[in-house]
């Protein structure tokens, strides 16, 4: 489903943030990236999608080298593709239905989306979507009103209304409290398995990892230093594994623990 | 316990550079006053006649001149909102291509900015003695001036408030799929359009306060009647125009700042 070879990135201002990657995730995984702040986790979830451009090496996502893809070719390709931030990123002065609406707009004709006249089978995803998530009851509230774990289910629905093949999710939980975080994890695991949407989530938490992933990559300093199925990973060993991708011992605040 | 207090010696402090700056400035004020022309004496000796003209205009305004003032006031009102209204609409698609995070041609963006530079540093005033030269005396002169000085104003303001949007919302767009028009539907519009509107209630605000002198260059509304007057020595009319453009003036003010508050 996704394939990179020998993918490097360099910024401009000379950060080599990823150096000759070489990765294949099959449909339907859910793979965990981690890995350190700065050692290039972003930077291969966007590569995923070109939000940011490779310097060297292919990606392939379907069949489709994404690298060179523009315009319309690049838009086919990332409206297929899922993803979630962070910090949300839904826009907090339109309503939930227009943010969820948003995931349609490759899917329609530009003078329709501009005038905000989505087709009634479009709303029907939308609705759906949102019942996925269990927030339909929002549907006509701003999106500012709602809490941050809200806000993420809002966006993942944008997100499910893309009716993706991938879904990228970008430290998904890492502006969430622990129990809106298992929540979130929840749906996004959920969602994996019903629909087989190969997921990609960059953690910060371990063991959010062993919990949900099927398989969890390591990347430090921009190479990828760990990679194994989840079958192969002997749990009580796992956070001593890590330490080879931190290069120091895992962190407490590395660790969600048992909040359930 | 305690032995002598040990007396601290520190160095002078240095006023050169002090002194010799309060000396430029002084310069430069008393400089600027004798080559203007500025005559203190000649303020004292007039303060009496200024007295009584003052007192002519505010003490007995001609209130019956009232009706005769209320279509030129109308009309600088009109003026304004005229001006305004097209000022934004004009603003708005300029504002998009002169931020420099929407297009990311520098090309585009910074030709505009050196435009809408322009167009902010010319007096409103100035503007339209120009365009009465051109259309003629009357207020459509008035009104073309308030639109390329509102264009101006409101493009520069805005596209400053384009380049402080969260880019994370622009992000989740072109993630979807989104192309330039959507991105600046779903994702730029709803983070400015507060701001936007925000800024034209301003312009207009400017724009009353403008449109009332335009008329001393025969640009059209209040102004051409008070200029008239004042021609012709009729203080107590004069007074009267003072007094109640201040009063719409300020009425205007309050009402557009008020819904300023609510907007953003």
């Amino acid at each position: 489903m996704i394939q990179f070879t020998n993918v490097s990135k360099t910024y401009p201002n000379g950060v080599q943030a990823l150096k000759g990657v070489n990765l294949t995730i099959e449909k339907g995984e859910f793979v965990a990236i981690l890995g350190l702040s700065g050692a290039g986790k972003s930077t291969l979830l966007r590569l995923i999608n070109q939000l940011i451009d490779t310097t060297e090496g292919e990606v392939v996502v379907n069949g489709v080298v994404v690298n060179k893809a523009a315009g319309k070719t690049l838009r086919n390709i990332r409206r297929q593709i899922g993803m979630i931030f962070q910090g949300f990123n839904i826009v907090k002065r339109m309503s939930v239905l227009a943010n969820v609406l948003s995931g349609r707009v490759a899917y329609n004709p530009t003078w329709r989306t501009v005038l905000g006249l989505f087709p009634e089978e479009d709303k029907q995803i939308a609705y759906r979507a949102l019942k996925r998530v269990d927030i339909l009851e929002k549907v006509h509230t701003r999106a500012s009103e709602l809490s941050g774990g809200q806000q993420q289910r809002v966006a993942i629905a944008r997100a499910l209304a893309q009716e993706p093949l991938v879904m990228l999710a970008d430290e998904p939980v890492a502006s969430l409290d622990p129990v809106t975080t298992i929540q979130v994890m929840d749906y996004l695991k959920k969602i994996n398995r019903e629909d087989g949407i190969t997921t990609v989530a960059n953690l910060h938490h371990v063991d959010l990892a062993l919990k949900y992933a099927t398989r969890v990559v390591g990347i430090r300093a921009g190479t990828i230093v760990y990679d194994k199925p989840m079958k192969d990973i002997d749990t009580g060993n796992f956070l001593h594994e890590m330490e080879q991708v931190y290069g120091r011992r895992i962190h407490a605040d590395e660790v969600l623990g048992d909040e359930e | 316990m305690s032995g002598p207090v040990e007396r601290i010696v520190v160095p002078k402090p240095n006023h050169l550079r002090r002194n010799l700056i309060i000396l430029g400035v002084t310069a430069l004020i008393v400089g600027s006053a004798w080559f203007a022309g500025f005559d203190l004496g000649r303020i004292l000796l007039n303060l009496r006649k200024g007295g009584r003209l003052l007192g002519r205009m505010f003490l007995r305004p001609d209130w019956a001149y009232t009706p005769r003032i209320v279509d030129p006031l109308l009309e600088t009102v009109k003026m304004s909102i005229v001006g305004t209204f097209w000022g934004a609409i004009l603003a708005f698609p300029t504002a998009v291509f002169a931020a420099n995070n929407f297009i990311k041609n520098p090309w585009i963006a910074q030709p505009l900015r050196v435009i809408l530079n322009i167009t902010r540093s010319i007096p409103a005033m100035v503007m339209a003695s120009v365009f009465v030269a051109v259309f003629g005396i009357g207020a459509f002169s008035g009104v073309m001036a308030l639109v390329i000085f509102t264009f101006g104003l409101i493009s520069k303001l805005t596209f400053e408030s384009i380049e402080a949007i969260d880019q994370g919302q622009v992000e989740a767009l072109q993630a979807v799929g989104a192309n330039k028009p959507n991105i600046l539907r779903y994702a730029i519009v709803p983070q400015i359009l507060p701001q936007f509107l925000s800024y034209t209630l301003y312009g207009f605000e400017i724009n009353v306060r403008a449109a009332a002198v335009l008329g001393y260059v025969g640009a059209g509304g209040i102004g051409q009647i008070f200029e008239q007057n004042l021609a012709w020595r009729n203080f107590d009319r004069v007074g009267l125009i003072i007094i109640i453009s201040f009063f719409v003036v300020l009425v205007i003010d309050l009402a557009s700042s008020a819904m300023r508050r609510k907007l953003v």
